[in-house]
């Protein structure tokens, strides 16, 4: 049941995508959503549709997660288009219902949110399906350590990041395990109003909350026994690195960002 | 309540990347009264399989039925099953959650929707079996050790009054002694009411013990099934899967083979000990 969360669920697979280094990668993705947001006509699109088309393609990435990853913001995306469509003034009237107006210039605001939010959405999911989140929170780090001058604390954050990430699945398992041990006690976690499903929880919540607790601390023990004292002076296995492929990769990044400079500035 | 599983199949995450066949074809009995070790590495579909047995897991395919019913058909009530099966898992002190023992065990009871006084007949008389003294009823389930902490869990299923009890590793991390207690109260639970039992475990020592039959899986299959000493003596095949025999019964096999008369499938010790006091007394007279 828990099993069909895709924000941020990785995909194994070997292809150039997922091995771009994540500091690259991130970037890439930074720009790809400022350059979307940029795109002022609809001909505009057209670039970042074969963009993101030649990062699926070249990833392999099965286009069923993708659409997976949409699923969870349908809500937020059609709010953001009936908002911008209703309650934008100018242009003519197009329709009236009651006191909503839907203008040209609501209805061209709608589109072009609609599509801005559908294409920020993808992009990042692309990011995640293609990066391990060890990887990511990586980059993330090394994104950041310029910022720790001003004191972000950047390892630190990393490093909750990944403890998170780690105890995603374990989580999910107890949770599994907790409510089966329940449900064979008789607990029922699915029928009844509200009021006596919020009930029906505390029989998982409470475990789930002890046994938490008891993983950090041995985490927290495990950790200081091995000398863990945060970010400084910290050497890593793996270093990243960048390749060649990395900035070919940038490069047809900037190729589009370009393309719809262009497409924004010289044609109409 | 007889328990008989027909070409039960279980895929886990069926339909994605993930998925892995945790059950294969497994087809056995379990006749009334009956006291059932399963055994098989980490991995091998032990969890899996019980947890089918009360209705937790759906098979893929395959069919289970429970004193004649099938409880794979829809229209069976899942409440009507799991009063019937009762399921220790693993390490199941982490279920505790309420304030007092006395609530945590009653627990089940109260799902069963039974009468007040009901629950609380049920819940000293689990706490007597389990040997839980009625003095630490009020107490909170955090404040005891860990070995009573387990007995508690156990208590809440046996306070369900359970015609099948399912018991998964239950003596798991527990010392010596503690896993002595357990495993007495186990057989003593059998003995006394008569329930099916089925104990999952991976000691070969904890199972020949006390069960009438082994269940022996091995990548979700069923290797070997047959009584303890039919199940022994393929040696060989166990040690392949990496099970090995009780000690003592790897022991009679080597005396064996020095030309000892002694049977190789021998379980207990104590049995043992007969065979080769005869045994060194046959030759002291020669």
């Amino acid at each position: 049941m828990f099993r069909n969360i895709t924000i941020g669920q990785y995909i194994p697979g070997d292809s150039v995508v997922h091995k771009l280094d994540p500091r690259i990668k991130i970037i890439i993705t930074f720009i790809f959503i400022v350059a979307i947001f940029f795109i002022n006509k609809l001909s505009g699109y057209i670039f970042a549709v074969l963009y993101l088309y030649l990062v699926i393609a070249i990833s392999k990435t099965p286009f069923s997660y993708i659409l997976k990853g949409l699923r969870p913001v349908i809500i937020i995306l059609l709010l953001t288009v009936s908002l911008n469509m209703f309650f934008t003034p100018g242009g003519t009237v197009l329709y009236t219902l009651g006191p909503l107006k839907v203008t040209t210039s609501g209805l061209r605001l709608a589109v072009f949110m609609g599509l801005r939010l559908i294409f920020l959405i993808i992009g990042t999911s692309l990011l995640t399906l293609t990066t391990s989140p060890i990887s990511l929170t990586d980059g993330i780090e090394h994104i950041l350590k310029p910022f720790s001058r001003i004191g972000v604390p950047a390892h630190e954050l990393a490093m909750m990041m990944t403890i998170a990430l780690r105890f995603i699945p374990t989580l999910i398992e107890e949770t599994e395990k907790i409510m089966k041990a329940q449900m064979a006690r008789g607990a029922d976690f699915e029928s009844g109003n509200i009021v006596k499903r919020a009930k029906g929880l505390v029989p998982l919540l409470v475990p789930l909350f002890i046994s938490a607790f008891r993983r950090a601390d041995e985490l927290a023990v495990a950790m200081e026994s091995r000398c863990y004292r945060g970010g400084q002076n910290r050497t890593r296995m793996k270093q990243l690195k960048i390749q060649p492929r990395d900035y070919e990769a940038l490069a047809v990044t900037l190729i589009m960002v370009l393309l719809i400079v262009w497409n924004r500035v010289w044609t109409w | 309540m007889p328990i008989k599983v027909e070409n039960l199949s279980f895929v886990y995450n069926e339909g994605t990347p993930y998925a892995t066949v945790a059950l294969n074809n497994v087809t056995f009995e379990i006749q009334d009264e009956e006291f059932v070790g399963i055994i098989g590495h980490t991995g091998s579909g032990k969890s899996t399989l019980i947890q089918h047995l009360n209705g937790l897991l759906k098979p893929t395919s395959g069919k289970i039925y429970i004193n004649g019913v099938d409880i794979t058909d829809k229209k069976v009530s899942l409440k009507d099953i799991r009063k019937e099966v009762g399921l220790v898992f693993q390490y199941p002190e982490y279920q505790l959650f309420e304030e007092t023992i006395f609530k945590d065990i009653a627990f089940g009871p109260t799902n069963l929707g039974l009468s007040e006084e009901e629950i609380e007949k049920r819940v000293y008389e689990a706490m007597d079996i389990v040997g839980i003294s009625r003095e630490l009823a009020d107490k909170s389930p955090f404040e005891v050790s860990g070995g009573q902490k387990r007995r508690i869990a156990i208590a809440g299923i046996l306070a369900m009054k359970p015609r099948i009890l399912i018991l998964d590793e239950p003596t798991a991390g527990l010392d010596p002694k503690g896993r002595e207690e357990i495993l007495n109260k186990i057989k003593e639970i059998h003995d006394k009411y008569k329930m099916i039992t089925i104990l999952v475990s991976h000691s070969m020592e904890d199972i020949a013990r006390f069960a009438d039959k082994i269940i022996v899986m091995n990548k979700g299959r069923i290797e070997i099934i047959g009584t303890p000493r039919e199940v022994f003596r393929e040696a060989e095949k166990l040690e392949k899967m990496g099970l090995g025999v009780p000690q003592i019964t790897s022991l009679a096999r080597e005396l064996q083979k020095k030309g000892v008369t002694i049977p190789e499938d021998i379980l207990t010790i104590e049995e043992a000990k007969e065979y080769i006091i005869r045994y060194l007394r046959g030759t002291k007279n020669v």
